[in-house]
C-alpha cells in the first residue's frame, strides 16, 4: 500500500532528526501521538503537533509518560496507528505499560531520543545506554524490535519502517535514536507519497462469529479488529487464550502461560531474518569488523577510513535493527575475522551479544564511552590497530579505553582493600 | 430489563446478552457490592438505549478491575491506574465511542489519581464508575487513600492516620460535568444515575460506596455484607445538589448520597473540532 498524499509533505528540507521523525510518523499514517515533553525529544512532538491537524491526526500532551503510553495503546486498540515520543526518564516510566502493549500485541511505535544517564543525567547530551532497557525493560518475557538511525534522513525513513514493522508483527517498535542524531540538522528528502510503502493494519475480514483475537496466522501474528466494530472484544494483560479470556489456572493440562509467552517471543525470533536490516561494508576480506549502530556508526566511518589508509583490512557491520540481534551474521563473521570492534556510548550493552554470538572464535573489543559526547575517530582507529595486531585469542570482552577515559582514569581507581 | 425468556424451553438469565456468561461464576466474595454495581450498570445500558457496539468498558487492576471482563462490550482490562489514560486514547482514536471506566478507588484515585483529575480538566467524553470499598481488597485489605480516619486495615494496624479523599469533591473541582454518589444499596437510583450519565457528553463520575465483607468489615468488626447494607440503609442521606465540599466520609459516619453536579461544558472533542475548523477557515 502507498502512503496517503494528505500525510506526506513532499520536499527537500534542512531540519533536525527529531523534526524528521515527526514528519516520518505522519507520512507512515500515524493518527495519534500522546506525549510528554522531555529533552532532547521535544522537537519531534512539536513538529507533529504542528503538522498533524491539517492531515486529520491528533497530538495530545498527556499529564505524564505513564498516561502517554497508555493513551497510545488505547488509541491503537481503537484502530489507528500511534506513537509516543520520549527520552531516558520518561522511557523508564513507560516500561510497565510497554509490556502490557507487548502482551496485547498492539502495534505502536516509541521514539526514544537517548540522552546521558542514569537518572536525570545529561539531558541535552547524547547517550546509547538504553539499548538493553529497550529489550528487557518491562517485566516478563516478550520481544520487541529496535531500530537505530544515524541521520535525520534515516529518522524520517526508519520512522516509517518502524510503523510498518509494528503493524506487521503487532509488537512495540522502538526507534532508539540519540541526542546527536535527534538534534543534528541535515538535508532531508521527503519523497512523493507514491514512493512510500505503507504496511496496513492486519484487519480480520472473516466470518464474525469465527473471530478469535489471539489466534495466530502462519507467521505467528494474529489479526486485529477495532473497538466499536461490534466484536465485543475482551482484551486483558492477563495471560490469555486465543479468545482473549484470562487463564490463571496453570497445570499439567493448561499450558496457556507457556504458549502465550512463547509465541510473543517466537513471532519475532522466528521472523528475525525478515526483520533484521544490516549495512555491511568490506567484510569479505576483513581481519577486523567494526560493529556499530546509531551515531557511533557515523563516527566509526572516519576511524575505519584512517585504518584502511594504513593498510589494515577492516570492514564495517552497521546494525540498523539492533533487536532482534543478528546472531547468525555475527557467528558467520566470527569464523572469518580476527576481531570485532564495538564502539558504544555506554559501558557495554550490545557488545554482550556480539561476544555471545562470536562463540570465542574472534576477539571482541569494546570501546566504552560514558556519554555526553561521542567517540573520537582516533579512538576507533586505535582499537582497530590493536585488534589487527593481537594474534592471541582472548577470552571475554576486551575493554579498549578512549583517549579521554585514559586521561581521566590514568591510574585507575587505586582500589584499596 | 427484559423479563425472563425461554429459549428451547430453558430459562435464560435476562442479562445474558449483556454479560459474558461463559465467564460466570465471577470472582467476587459473598457480600461484596461490586456485583450489585455491575447489575445496575447492565440495567442502565438497556435503559439508556445506547448503541452497545459503540460502548467500550475499561478497567484497571483490583477487584473492581475485573468488571470489564464480565460485561459483554468491547472490554479492556488494563494496567494498574492507567484505565483513564487508556480510555482517553480510545476516545481520541475514535470519538464516536462512548467509554466507560469501571474501576476501584485505589486504581482510580491513588495510583491513577493524576489521570483522573486531568481527564476531568479536559472534559474527555467518558463515564467513570468508581466503586469505593475503602480498602485494597484484591491484595488482602491494605489501607487506601479512601480509608476513613481511624479505620483498621492490614497496613494500618493501629487505625488509619491519614484523612481520606472526598471523591466527588475532587471530581467537581477538577471539572467533571456530572458527579453522583450512591451506595450499593441504592440500586434503582444508581441505575438511573448511570443511565443518565451514559447519555451525558463529557466527564462524568459516579462513586459507588460498596461493602467489602471480606476485608474492610472483618478487620473493623462491622459484620457481614448484609450488616453493611443495613448500615447504609440507616445512615445514608440523600441530598441532591449538596456542595461537594461537605461529602467527607468518616469511620461509620453518615454517608451523603445523591446527584451533586450536573452542568454543561464543552468536551475535549467538541473544543478540538471547533478549534480545527477555525484554523482551517483562517488558511
Amino acid at each position: 500500500m502507498k502512503a496517503n498524499p494528505r500525510n506526506v509533505n513532499t520536499g527537500i528540507y534542512y531540519i533536525d532528526g527529531d523534526v524528521a521523525s515527526g514528519q516520518g510518523a505522519l507520512a507512515a499514517g500515524c493518527r495519534f501521538i500522546g506525549g510528554y515533553p522531555i529533552t532532547p525529544s521535544t522537537e519531534a512532538a512539536e513538529a507533529f503537533a504542528k503538522i498533524a491537524p491539517k492531515a486529520g491526526a491528533v497530538f495530545i500532551q498527556m499529564e505524564d509518560e505513564l498516561a502517554s503510553i497508555a493513551s497510545v495503546i488505547g488509541a491503537s486498540c481503537a484502530g489507528v496507528k500511534t506513537m509516543t515520543i520520549t527520552s531516558g526518564p520518561g522511557y523508564s516510566l513507560m516500561m510497565e505499560t510497554i509490556g502490557f502493549g507487548a502482551m496485547l500485541e498492539t502495534p505502536f511505535v516509541i521514539l526514544n531520543i537517548q540522552r546521558g544517564g542514569p537518572s536525570t543525567g545529561a539531558p541535552t547530551k547524547t547517550g546509547q545506554a538504553d539499548m538493553m532497557q529497550s529489550r528487557w525493560g518491562s517485566h516478563g518475557d516478550y520481544e520487541i524490535i529496535a531500530i537505530a538511525p544515524e541521520s535525520p534522513q534515516e529518522l524520517f525513513d526508519y520512522t516509517i519502517k518502524a510503523f510498518n514493522l509494528a503493524e506487521k508483527y503487532r509488537c512495540p517498535v522502538m526507534i532508539m535514536a540519540d541526542e546527536c542524531v535527534g538534534h543534528m540538522t541535515e538535508k532531508v528528502v521527503i519523497p512523493k507519497a507514491d514512493e512510500i510503502e505503507i504496511e496496513p493494519r492486519r484487519f480480520y475480514n472473516g466470518p464474525r462469529d469465527k473471530y478469535l483475537p489471539f489466534k495466530p496466522d502462519k507467521d505467528l501474528v494474529p489479526k486485529m479488529v477495532k473497538a466499536g466494530d461490534g466484536y465485543k472484544l475482551y482484551i486483558t494483560g492477563h495471560t490469555h487464550d486465543e479468545k482473549g479470556y484470562p487463564i490463571l489456572t496453570q497445570n499439567s493440562k493448561v499450558k496457556t502461560q507457556k504458549s502465550t509467552t512463547r509465541r510473543l517471543v517466537d513471532k519475532i525470533k522466528l521472523n528475525a531474518d525478515k526483520i533484521i536490516e544490516l549495512k555491511e561494508e568490506n567484510t569479505d576480506d576483513a581481519d577486523v569488523v567494526v560493529v556499530s549502530y546509531g551515531i557511533s556508526s557515523r563516527v566509526a566511518v572516519r576511524g575505519i577510513e584512517k585504518a584502511r589508509e594504513k593498510g589494515i583490512k577492516v570492514g564495517s557491520l552497521r546494525l540498523v535493527t539492533v533487536w532482534p540481534f543478528p546472531d547468525k551474521k555475527i557467528t558467520e563473521l566470527a569464523k572469518k575475522v580476527k576481531a570485532f570492534v564495538v564502539p558504544e556510548i555506554n559501558y557495554g550493552q550490545v557488545v554482550f551479544d556480539v561476544e555471545r554470538c562470536s562463540h570465542g572464535e574472534a576477539n571482541v573489543i569494546l570501546i566504552p564511552h560514558g556519554g555526553a559526547g561521542v567517540h573520537h575517530p582516533d579512538d576507533i582507529l586505535s582499537a582497530i590497530e590493536y585488534a589487527s595486531k593481537e594474534n592471541k585469542k582472548i577470552e571475554g570482552i576486551i575493554e579498549h579505553k578512549t583517549k579521554l577515559e585514559k586521561l581521566i582514569f590514568e591510574e585507575g581507581y587505586k582500589l584499596k582493600e | 430489563m427484559a423479563t425472563l425468556k425461554t429459549k428451547s424451553n430453558e430459562l435464560i438469565h435476562p442479562m445474558e446478552h449483556l454479560l459474558r456468561m461463559d465467564r460466570i461464576p465471577h470472582i467476587w466474595c459473598p457480600g461484596c457490592g461490586i456485583g450489585t454495581a455491575v447489575t445496575a450498570f447492565a440495567s442502565a445500558l438497556e435503559k439508556s438505549k445506547i448503541d452497545l457496539d459503540k460502548v467500550c468498558i475499561v478497567s484497571g487492576i483490583g477487584c473492581t478491575g475485573r468488571v470489564a471482563g464480565y460485561v459483554k462490550l468491547d472490554s479492556f482490562h488494563t494496567t494498574h491506574g492507567r484505565a483513564i489514560a487508556f480510555a482517553t486514547g480510545i476516545t481520541l482514536g475514535n470519538p464516536d465511542l462512548k467509554v466507560v471506566v469501571f474501576s476501584g478507588d485505589g486504581d482510580l484515585i491513588s495510583i491513577g489519581g493524576n489521570h483522573f483529575i486531568h481527564a476531568a480538566r479536559r472534559n474527555i467524553n467518558m463515564l467513570v464508575i468508581c466503586v469505593n470499598n475503602f480498602i485494597y481488597a484484591m491484595t488482602g485489605g491494605q489501607v487506601a487513600p479512601t480509608t476513613p480516619l481511624s479505620a483498621y486495615a492490614t497496613t494500618s494496624p493501629f487505625g488509619c492516620v491519614e484523612p481520606p479523599f472526598n471523591i466527588p469533591y475532587i471530581a467537581d473541582s477538577s471539572g467533571a460535568v456530572y458527579v453522583a454518589r450512591w451506595t450499593a444499596l441504592h440500586i434503582r437510583r444508581l441505575t438511573n444515575s448511570m443511565a443518565e450519565a451514559l447519555n451525558k457528553p463529557g466527564f462524568s463520575v459516579i462513586e459507588v460506596i460498596s461493602p467489602c465483607a471480606m476485608y474492610y468489615s472483618r478487620i473493623n468488626k462491622l459484620g457481614d455484607g448484609l450488616d453493611m447494607m443495613k448500615f447504609y440503609h440507616d445512615n445514608s442521606e440523600i441530598k441532591h445538589g449538596e456542595d461537594t465540599k461537605n461529602l467527607d466520609i468518616g469511620f461509620q459516619t453518615k454517608i451523603t448520597v445523591g446527584k451533586f453536579v450536573d452542568r454543561e461544558r464543552p468536551t475535549y472533542t467538541e473544543s478540538y473540532k471547533k478549534w480545527l475548523s477555525e484554523i482551517k477557515r483562517k488558511k
